[in-house]
């Protein structure tokens, strides 16, 4: 084995990498968390993914790694994407963080835009979406369609993007039947459909005739057809083959527009790290359609507080709300900041779940 | 007419000649799963066995990568062997892992933000104990009331695994981590970081301990009386009794031995390549352990060679998935086959072919 210093090495590659891409394509690199047919996040990744070879065909190359562990293994993916010649590359789950910022530095001609983190560089930028705008629309319907009062949760991790759904989609749920309870289940994965199928049994044994899910997998969806009178809405991807029942509704990733636009700013040069955070409004989450099984009054209301997000006049975090405590967090007509929901670690009054510490 | 003649011992020729029968078999139906797949068989298996190490784009990076992804194999690994020559059966190298990180890191962390020279033996010290005292639960059950050590090593890996999460999300969760979970990261705390110690070549400390654990069981296993009697208690429990070994004090042994090394090799990773406690920090290193053990027929020289086969495969597959586009799911199979293909010719080793008339006797 040769002991070459690493950094030369990489120079030398990069140089020649940089060489070569610049003759030809924009060589876009993407590393995915879960299989590209976990039907759910890393599905709408890889459709976005796809989307970008269709828009710019020849003139773009595009790569992708999937099931990735989060670490040590993720770092040495992104570094030999980079070596191998990427422009771009999209990290898309939370635990690449780290792994992004050490590969980022040892490149920086190469671009990195990573999904969900908080960390940025000169050539890191991060990208998520107003999921908890979704949340709410499902809290709306899971609080009007509930008969046992009971909704079950699928979370997968305690951090702020889940605990942020919950809250929302709660808010919501009370607001529309004040006699709503939600039962959480922490299952600590984004996608393994056997542990979520039975959280999912779990929740219907429980009473939940209702099953939100923050993971990827459709194995809830199956577990509550089976179970017959439970609903449950699509996440990540729309997830229309449980439709209409007993999938009602889905929270949609649409990466597409996004990714279009950052390779298209790659392409002319123009790209810059910022921090993007889409919702409703831009398209980067969309409502699935909300089928037949859900009375025509509910649908109704549904799509309205849809429309009044987009348009920007009510906010899901609206006051007055209180932290599960008691003590106060929003008055009345207060919204809620992008820096509290983004660090978001506690539950609102009412819910009866807790956060694992 | 084609029978199998069990042989009066292994064969000694077909000992060394298996495995690597066996990596070409694997070669061979791999390369029909990637055709199948619509893939180029010849640049699949060239991406996966030769552009790690030869091609000059990647090369440099991914050949000291070998040494990072192999030293925990070897580590863990030359553990698990002296065990499974014994006939003690240690599944969960994996938890020794985890618990050993958890110590080590736990060890760190706790220094925070103190600089000193002797934080990091300190937790080499604990990462060492803590897989130790992971691996005694089975021993201790096994010794005592009999339990069935597979079992027993085996559950604990996923209570391990739940309190990896309960750490990430609790106790080490980084104070200034915004929420989120997962510890400080150990590589920006000099004093309890494992490094390269030398630049570009992936060598850390974990990578000179598991070379140190392979001479010492080498050692151990050839010219120590402790190791004749590991291996007589392997072949032959019966004869084993006879010659006056313990049986209790092996079992202790074997799985101590090997739970230290896996928490040394996860007390390692953690300050080094992973640099932080997080949920998902550990990968499987504890499993495909065993695989790089028999792998290497439970001999040093073997695991040595084994482990650095599996890193490879593990680094070739992959460069496959993102230059060939050839799915995690195919990569993963091709190396399952390994294993199938190893176990599978080890019947030669232990059997003659005959072809021909069978003569009754």
């Amino acid at each position: 084995m040769k002991l070459k210093p690493v950094l030369a090495g990489l120079a030398l590659a990069l140089g020649l990498a940089g060489v070569a891409a610049a003759a030809d394509k924009t060589k876009v690199g993407f590393i995915f968390v879960g299989p590209i047919g976990d039907g759910g996040w890393t599905h709408e990744h890889n459709v976005a993914r796809l989307a970008v070879e269709e828009k710019f065909g020849d003139a773009v190359e595009t790569i992708y790694q999937e099931s990735v562990p989060e670490g040590a293994d993720a770092e040495r993916v992104l570094t030999q994407m980079a070596l191998s010649g990427a422009d771009l590359i999209f990290s898309t789950s939370f635990g690449f963080m780290d792994p992004t910022m050490n590969v980022a530095a040892k490149f920086p001609d190469v671009k990195f835009e990573h999904a969900t983190g908080y960390k940025r560089a000169d050539n890191v930028g991060t990208y998520s979406a107003r999921f908890y705008e979704g949340r709410a629309i499902q809290g709306l319907i899971a609080g009007r369609m509930t008969q046992t009062n009971v909704v079950g949760y699928i979370a997968s991790f305690p951090i702020p993007e889940v605990i942020r759904g919950i809250n929302s989609a709660f808010i919501h749920a009370r607001k529309a039947n004040p006699d709503v309870q939600f039962k959480v289940i922490w299952a600590y994965t984004w996608f393994d459909p056997a542990k979520e199928a039975d959280a999912a049994a779990a929740l219907i044994e429980q009473g939940a005739d209702v099953i939100l899910q923050h993971t990827d997998s459709t194995a809830p969806q199956a577990a509550a057809e089976k179970a017959g009178n439970v609903i449950t809405f699509g996440q990540a991807s729309d997830m229309i083959e449980y439709a209409p029942r007993p999938r009602v509704s889905s929270i949609i990733d649409n990466w597409t527009p996004y990714y279009i636009d950052r390779v298209q700013a790659v392409m002319d040069g123009t790209w810059t790290s910022d921090d993007t955070w889409h919702g409703i409004r831009e398209g980067m989450v969309k409502i699935g359609e909300i089928t037949d099984a859900v009375p025509a009054d509910v649908k109704q209301a549904a799509l309205a507080l849809k429309d009044s997000i987009a348009s920007g006049d009510y906010h899901p975090f609206t006051g007055p709300l209180n932290k599960q405590d008691g003590t106060p967090w929003l008055t009345e007509g207060e919204t809620a900041d992008d820096g509290t929901l983004l660090g978001m670690n506690f539950f609102v009054e009412g819910l009866a779940a807790e956060i694992p510490q | 007419m084609i029978w199998l003649e069990k042989r009066a011992a292994p064969s000694r020729f077909w000992t060394v000649v298996t495995p690597l029968l066996a990596v070409a078999l694997t070669m061979l139906a791999g390369g029909v799963l990637f055709a199948a797949l619509g893939k180029d068989p010849v640049a699949a298996i060239r991406t996966i066995f030769w552009d790690p190490l030869f091609n000059a784009q990647f090369a440099s990076y991914s050949r000291p990568q070998l040494l990072v992804k192999a030293g925990p194999l070897i580590l863990i690994a030359t553990g698990l062997a002296l065990g499974f020559r014994a006939g003690v059966w240690n599944i969960g190298a994996e938890g020794q892992y985890i618990v050993g990180a958890l110590c080590g890191a736990g060890v760190g962390l706790a220094f925070y933000p103190l600089e000193a020279w002797y934080v990091f033996p300190l937790m080499v010290l604990a990462g060492g104990l803590g897989g130790w005292a992971w691996a005694m639960i089975p021993a201790l059950l096994k010794t005592r009331f009999r339990t069935n050590e597979i079992l027993v090593s085996l559950l604990l890996v996923y209570v391990a695994e739940q309190f990896l999460a309960s750490m990430s999300l609790g106790l080490m969760r980084n104070p200034e981590g915004g929420g989120f979970p997962g510890s400080r990261n150990l590589q920006q705390y000099p004093s309890a970081a494992n490094p390269e110690l030398i630049s570009g070549t992936g060598l850390h400390w974990g990578v000179v301990v598991a070379f140190v654990a392979l001479i010492m069981a080498y050692i151990l296993l050839h010219r120590h009386i402790l190791g004749f009697q590991i291996r007589l208690a392997g072949q032959s429990p019966r004869a084993a009794r006879f010659a006056g070994v313990n049986a209790n004090r092996l079992v202790v042994f074997c799985l101590g031995v090997s739970g230290a090394l896996a928490g040394l090799a996860g007390l390692f990773e953690v300050s080094g390549p992973a640099g932080q406690v997080n949920i998902d920090f550990n990968q499987g290193y504890g499993f495909t352990a065993i695989i790089v053990a028999f792998l290497g027929r439970l001999h040093p020289v073997g695991i040595l060679f084994a482990g650095l086969l599996m890193a490879l495969t593990y680094i070739g597959g992959e460069l496959a998935q993102f230059m060939l586009q050839i799915p995690a799911a195919a990569i993963q199979a091709f190396q399952g086959m390994l294993l199938f293909f190893l176990l599978g010719v080890d019947v030669l080793t232990n059997y003659r072919v005959r072809i021909g008339i069978r003569e009754t006797a």
